[in-house]
């Protein structure tokens, strides 16, 4: 089974979508608790970092105990970036901090209307992998995939691949059991579905 | 490189994709689940689905089409039509939308785009604008196109922006379903005074009206109906054509 953390943060239906494509049985847990009969921890999430808020406390301490058994979490837009420590999107509210750094805004938010560097970051665009890891597994390098964000994470020792929206950021990201995708598996296509089951495969 | 998106619309009604001209005169073109199927196949890069008609049964019709195209479909799905008030957007993305597309309802209630965006996130709201000439100026239409408002196209796109709104689709009035080519000038002075994208929509009639709207129009986005429909071209023959013209396309 795969937990879905619902922390209020956008719509869960297109992700239960596409696992349900894949074969995944899922659950939402009410409850922390609950993610001790999870295989693997999916967070999802769009909008605003201070939405992860909710998540402090309980659902923190259940994911982080969820990882120091060794399963696997897949973190999804928002949710990659809570995987980080934190977010000039919202200074007070602290991320899970299993991964180094801080998100920020891309470009410093500055619009460039001549090159037409627009933000939000909003369409397909490739991802340029630049290490290999298990949650890329038959995804080739260069292969476009559906973002829409603002806050992008920073390029570190974890990324798996980074994509170029003006600046270069980390699209993809993995530490041991800790995956992350700043663009939307569930919208992009067959290789959205493909990094989706090379995380099934992690979950066991 | 961020891709120029290509997008198709559907625009349905009882259950059947009809397209008309100038927002009038429609006629069938087929079954909505099975076009979307073969756009999706031929590399389409994010659906539409327009609904035009007013009746329940017919919402109830809409409700099933929406929940078979994105049960199959792992693109992104707008659905635009008939949403008056936040209830009825939160059911339309219960049954798997990813935007939702509000006209009319935003015009008459703005703060509702404000509503959509703190409950989903800017991404999921489009307002889309459909705009007609008048003198020198583009003025918005309300209610398909009937209704005008005195609103300029600009100003209002830069308001609906300011509220909220995560992209603009701008439909020109006067060149929708003409096949005469985009309305350039109207989607570079919109795509100019927002900092979101737009989706130019209306006039779609060649692969060069594309490389127009991405260069001149400077569109995000460009969007098209019937040129997909009856099978005049298709996504991955107009992204080949862009492509060689430089414009960043996903093949």
């Amino acid at each position: 089974m795969i937990a879905l953390i619902d922390y209020g943060a956008g719509n869960l239906t297109s992700v239960k979508k596409a696992l349900a494509a894949i074969g995944a049985d899922v659950f939402v847990p009410a409850r922390p608790n609950e993610l001790e009969a999870a295989r693997g921890i999916i967070v999802p999430g769009v909008g605003n970092f201070g939405a992860t808020r909710a998540l402090e406390a309980g659902w923190t301490n259940a994911i982080r105990e969820h990882v120091d058994l060794g399963r696997p979490v897949l973190g999804i837009c928002l949710g990659m970036q809570w995987l980080f420590e934190g977010s000039d999107e919202a200074p007070n509210v602290s991320g899970l901090g299993i991964l180094a750094g801080r998100c920020y805004r891309l470009n410093n938010g500055k619009i460039d209307n001549q090159t037409r560097l627009k933000i939000p970051h909003v369409g397909w665009n490739n991802i340029d992998i630049v290490r290999t890891a298990p949650i890329v597994r038959g995804v080739a390098s260069g292969e476009q995939v559906y973002f829409t964000h603002s806050y992008v994470a920073p390029i570190t020792a974890e990324t798996i691949a980074n994509t170029e929206h003006g600046e270069k950021f980390a699209s993809i990201v993995q530490r041991e059991n800790v995956a992350g995708v700043q663009f939307h598996p569930e919208k992009s296509g067959e290789i959205g579905l493909r990094v989706l089951r090379n995380f099934m495969e992690l979950a066991g | 490189m961020l891709s120029r998106r290509i997008i198709a619309c559907l625009d349905v009604r009882d259950g059947k994709v009809v397209k008309g001209i100038n927002f009038e005169k429609l006629r069938c073109a087929g079954d909505p689940v099975e076009l979307a199927q073969r756009y999706n196949a031929e590399g389409i890069d994010e659906l539409v689905i327009l609904d035009v008609t007013a009746t329940i049964e017919a919402r109830r019709a809409l409700s099933e089409t929406i929940r078979s195209v994105a049960r199959e479909l792992f693109i992104p799905l707008a659905v635009g039509g008939g949403i008056r008030s936040a209830d009825d957007a939160a059911a339309i993305v219960d049954l798997g939308a990813d935007k939702v597309s509000i006209n009319t309802a935003a015009l008459d209630e703005p703060s509702l785009i404000t509503k959509l965006a703190d409950r989903y996130g800017s991404q999921a709201v489009i307002v889309a604008i459909d705009a007609k000439r008048n003198g020198e100026r583009f003025e918005v239409y309300a209610r398909s196109g009937h209704t005008p408002t005195r609103r300029g196209a600009i100003e209002w796109a830069c308001e609906a922006e300011s509220r909220g709104a995560g992209e603009i689709l701008l439909t020109s009035i006067d060149r929708d379903g003409t096949k005469n080519g985009f309305d350039c000038e109207l989607t570079a002075s919109v795509s100019g005074a927002v900092s979101i994208p737009v989706i130019a929509s209306g006039g779609a009639g060649t692969a060069d009206d594309f490389v127009d709207v991405f260069t001149s129009g400077r569109a995000d986005a460009a969007l098209a109906a019937s040129l997909f429909h009856y099978a005049e071209t298709n996504a991955r023959d107009l992204k080949l054509h862009l492509r060689d013209r430089g414009i960043p396309v996903r093949l």
